[in-house]
Parts: C-alpha cells; structure tokens; sequence
C-alpha cells in the first residue's frame, strides 16, 4: 500500500466530512467536487482507468453543477441563521457510527479477504467495449432507456406548472 | 493491512460519512449530496473486490460501477427536479417544513 493511496484516502474522507458538516451549502458542493475527485484518484490507483475517468466526468462534471444549479434555483446559497441539523440528529451520529464500527470489525476480522495482491489486471477501453457489446449488451440497452425516462421524468418535473393557468388567465383579460 | 482492507475501510467510512449526513442536515441538497457519497462508497467496494479478485478478466465488477454511475446521475437529475419543484411550492427545501404527508 503506497504513502500515495492512503494521502489520496485520507483527502477524499476529509472532503467528505466537509462536504456533510460545513453551513455554506456551496462550500458543501466543492467539498464534495473535492470528495469525487479523490475517489477518481483512488480508482485509477487501483487500476480502473476507464472508471475514474468517467467519474471524474459523471460526478465532478456533471452533478457537481447540477448541485450548484439547484442551490442558486432554490437561493439557499447563503449560511442559514437557524441550525442546519434535525432534531434528532445525536441518534443519526450514532447510527452511523454503529454502522462503520460494524463494517470495520468485519473488513478487519473477515477470513475470506485475500492477504496476497494479484497481478494488475488489463481494462483497456477495447475490453470494456467488448464487454459492452456482446456480454452485457441487454444491460446496457435497459440503462439507456432507464436514463432517457430519467431526464423526461426531470424535465416534467421541474417545469412549471401554472404556465396552463396563466394561458387561460391570459385568455380571459382579452 | 492488505490493500484490499484499506480500501473496504476507506470506503466504509465514506459511507459512514454520507449516512450521518443524510440523516442529520436539514437541508434537501445536503441529504442528496450524501446520498451520493454513499453510492460512491458502494461504487469503490465494488472496484476494490474486482481489482483483488482471483478473475478480473470477467470486468463483472468494472461494468457494474459503470452502470451504477449511469443510475446515480438519473437519480440525481430526478431528485434535484423534485427539490425544485418543492421549493417551488413552498418556497423552502428544508426537510422540517416538509411534512404534509406525515401521519
């Protein structure tokens, strides 16, 4: 385990926490740009080029703007005044660390964990590719339908909703 | 420690970390936001185990991370449209003012 890959760990965990803990919702959304680019960094230490890339494409690209669209759409930009955590948020802290405690004992006492580090393994893109296009087509074909629905499901959404009201509102003043 | 520990241990506390702040901040965005970073956590278990695996070849693991991206951005699409569309209608996006639906 290189001193890389744990300074790498360690600046993706802290922009995390940032990302969950500071009052500033834009803050939040760069620490969290911070927080996806270093797990990018983590996959391309573990020989996943093709995915770091399109999570540094996907994450730090994509939805970080979309978060920081919504924040200035919903003009929560600013600090609030009042507290930015729930009531019960001493229990959500307790069931979270109850949570990592668990995972952690079982990473750490977990006999079926290899203790030897294989060979690198090869995912050029030509090997992703194929993969695509013959063994996982049919998953592939359903994301693409699955994410189509997605954006027309958000577009309807989002749209505004009296603009048939206004028309007839219109419609009656003449 | 194996490299493989490392990363399910990075990777847990991640979603330790996205869990706690899903579940604690008031704010809609904020509750995506760690929603995210807990899909990330599944994301880099599922790398780690293809990487350590006795057969990458197969890329089961890889193309899995690439389709679970594909859902984390039309979830995210959907979800920031509904935090619109409720700040919209209430001209608010936090959860505590949320509540028509509660019994």
């Amino acid at each position: 385990m290189s001193p890389f890959f744990i300074i790498t760990g360690f600046v993706t965990l802290l922009g995390a926490a940032f990302a969950m803990s500071l009052r500033n919702l834009v803050h939040c959304a760069l620490a969290m740009a911070v927080a996806f680019s270093g797990i990018a960094a983590l996959y391309l230490q573990l020989d996943a080029q093709f995915v770091g890339f399109a999570e540094i494409l996907v994450y730090v690209g994509a939805i970080a703007i979309l978060i920081v669209f919504a924040i200035l759409l919903t003009r929560s930009g600013e600090a609030p005044e009042k507290s930015v955590l729930t009531s019960g948020w001493m229990a959500g802290i307790a069931v979270s660390a109850l949570v990592f405690t668990m995972l952690g004992w079982a990473v750490l006492n977990s006999s079926a964990i290899p203790k030897e580090t294989p060979p690198a393994p090869v995912a050029t893109v030509k090997n992703v590719g194929d993969a695509l296009m013959t063994k996982f087509v049919l998953p592939l074909e359903i994301i693409g339908l699955v994410l189509t629905a997605a954006m027309i499901g958000a577009v309807i959404i989002a749209l505004k909703e009296d603009s048939q009201k206004s028309k007839s509102e219109v419609g009656g003043y003449q | 420690m194996s490299p493989l520990q490392a990363c399910l241990l990075i990777s847990a506390l991640l979603f330790a970390i996205g869990f706690a702040g899903a579940v604690t901040r008031r704010h809609a965005i904020l509750v995506l936001i760690g929603i995210e970073l807990m899909l990330n956590a599944a994301n880099l278990n599922l790398i780690a185990f293809w990487r350590f695996s006795p057969h990458p070849e197969a890329l089961t693991g890889f193309i899995f991370v690439l389709f679970s991206m594909a859902m984390a951005g039309a979830e995210a699409a959907v979800g920031l449209a509904l935090i619109i569309a409720i700040y919209r209608h209430k001209k608010t996006s936090n959860l505590d003012e949320v509540k028509e639906l509660k019994g």
